[in-house]
């Protein structure tokens, strides 16, 4: 069966707003999917078992382990990873800019799977309490920061959105 | 790309999942329901079966409802849907309790209650809550459906009472009783993380507040999700007090044979234990809810 050439499938989906397609063998995980036949390497693969979170994705607005879903099984699904947050002039997203001035990254390597979990808490509690920020990225591992600078950057986002909320 | 090739099949209906369980019954066939424990082992080709159905695509297996005097929970339904749904805090309060010990976030987005069960981990909470709530487990299969009571339903690690060519699509919850009293207790290394001990208890009381009926499930514990029973016999009559909660501890433990890991020593968690299920009974004297 190993050697078998395996079969393989049309897949397309929506990538940060692009619509994408491939062709995949069904064993193929959406992370190395989206690293290799994408290209979009921002997507980081750290424990490959569903652990570390750095390969942290959207799909349809909900986040996901990358790691832990094959590629086949995001026919139709709309995708966001980190490149996508970036703004159309390329300068940082805001809750970027807010992980760099609090120091929240320093080798850098759990940063996007932490923006992309960061980036569905703040749609859908923006008022989320630092207990509840620690909460909503515990499945998130960083070997660096030691989290406190994190949760700075996510709760301050969270307090900007508040307030422009509050002010529109 | 690790996990070992397999065929890859996406079902629309309960009836043509059974049909191809049935088709590929000769080969390794898994069913793929939310993958966050069975892609993993694939990851890691722990697993490799021949071919993977994804349930994803059976609109029949999500869903949750009230069905007479029973909470119905779709054997696809997601960890985070069932732990924000209302009914299921309304009716089965002791799951929403639970669920606050289970997974990270993004795994409970994913990962579903029926997926849970059929994996069995000894370590998952959710088994042993089933237990305690006296949960059916649907099942169905070419010829019908037939229902396990949860305590019918664990075999051992991975293994349950679905059999190949069957299916877990629903899983039956009795509706709360008014007033009986609920409380889940556990210890992990992380937040989150697999139980090192966890208990989930149920009492009803009587006017007076003497116990009428109890149920203490214990995870983590053992190769199984368990229930003492031999402590919720003992418990009936009782005042819910301290004296009790201890004698029912030391009843339960005595009983049970204590998985003796690397991280933690089987005296460890025999301890660990016996503090838990007094933690959670006395936990049941304090809410009602």
């Amino acid at each position: 069966m190993t050697n078998e050439k395996q079969e393989t499938t049309a897949i397309t989906l929506t990538v940060n707003g692009e619509t994408m397609s491939g062709v995949v063998e069904p064993r193929m995980l959406l992370s190395d999917f989206i690293r290799q036949d994408l290209q979009l390497t921002g997507t980081h693969v750290g424990c490959e078992h569903g652990v570390c979170g750095a390969c942290t994705i959207l799909i349809d607005g909900v986040s996901v382990r990358s790691c832990l879903t094959f590629a086949v099984q995001a026919e139709g699904c709309r995708i966001e990873t980190v490149e996508g947050l970036l703004e159309r002039d390329g300068k940082l997203s805001p809750l970027q800019q807010a992980f760099s001035d609090h120091h929240a990254l320093q080798c850098g390597f759990c940063t996007p799977g932490l923006l992309m979990t960061a980036t569905e808490l703040l749609r859908t509690r923006p008022g989320a309490s630092r207990d509840d920020i620690r909460d909503a990225i515990s499945g998130n591992l960083c070997r660096c920061t030691g989290y406190q600078t994190i949760i700075d950057a996510i709760s301050d986002m969270g307090t900007r959105l508040l307030a422009e909320e509050k002010s529109a | 790309m690790k996990p070992a090739p397999f065929s890859f099949h996406r079902p629309s209906s309960i009836s043509q999942c059974l049909e191809l369980l049935h088709a590929l019954a000769d080969g390794d066939a898994k069913v793929l329901a939310g993958g966050q424990s069975l892609i993993p082992m694939m990851n890691f080709r722990m697993a490799q079966p021949e071919a993977l159905i994804d349930l994803s695509g059976i609109a029949d297996l999500e869903g949750i409802r009230l069905q007479d005097d029973n909470l119905i929970i779709g054997a696809m339904s997601r960890h985070n849907a069932i732990k924000a749904d209302e009914l299921v805090a309304i009716h089965a309060p002791l799951i929403s309790l639970a669920y606050d010990h289970v997974a990270h976030f993004t795994i409970r987005n994913r990962g579903t209650l029926g997926g849970n069960l059929c994996h069995s981990d000894p370590a998952s909470e959710m088994p042993a809550v089933m237990r305690v709530l006296g949960a059916q487990m649907e099942i169905a299969s070419a010829d019908g459906r037939r229902l396990v009571s949860a305590d019918q339903f664990f075999f051992g690690p991975f293994a349950t009472a679905v059999e190949p060519e069957e299916l877990l699509v629903a899983i039956r919850i009795p509706v709360s009783p008014r007033g009986r009293r609920y409380s889940f207790h556990e210890v992990s290394l992380r937040k989150g993380d697999f139980a090192m001990s966890a208990i989930a208890a149920a009492v009803d009381l009587d006017v007076e507040g003497r116990v009428m009926r109890a149920r203490i499930g214990l995870c983590g514990v053992s190769d199984i999700a368990l229930r003492a029973e031999n402590a919720e016999e003992g418990l009936v009559g009782e005042y819910l007090n301290l004296a009790a909660a201890t004698a029912a501890a030391d009843a339960a433990v005595t009983s049970i044979e204590f998985n003796d890991t690397a991280a933690i020593s089987a005296s460890y968690r025999r301890d660990l234990t016996r503090a838990l299920i007094i933690r959670a009974l006395l936990g049941c004297t304090e809410e009602r809810l």
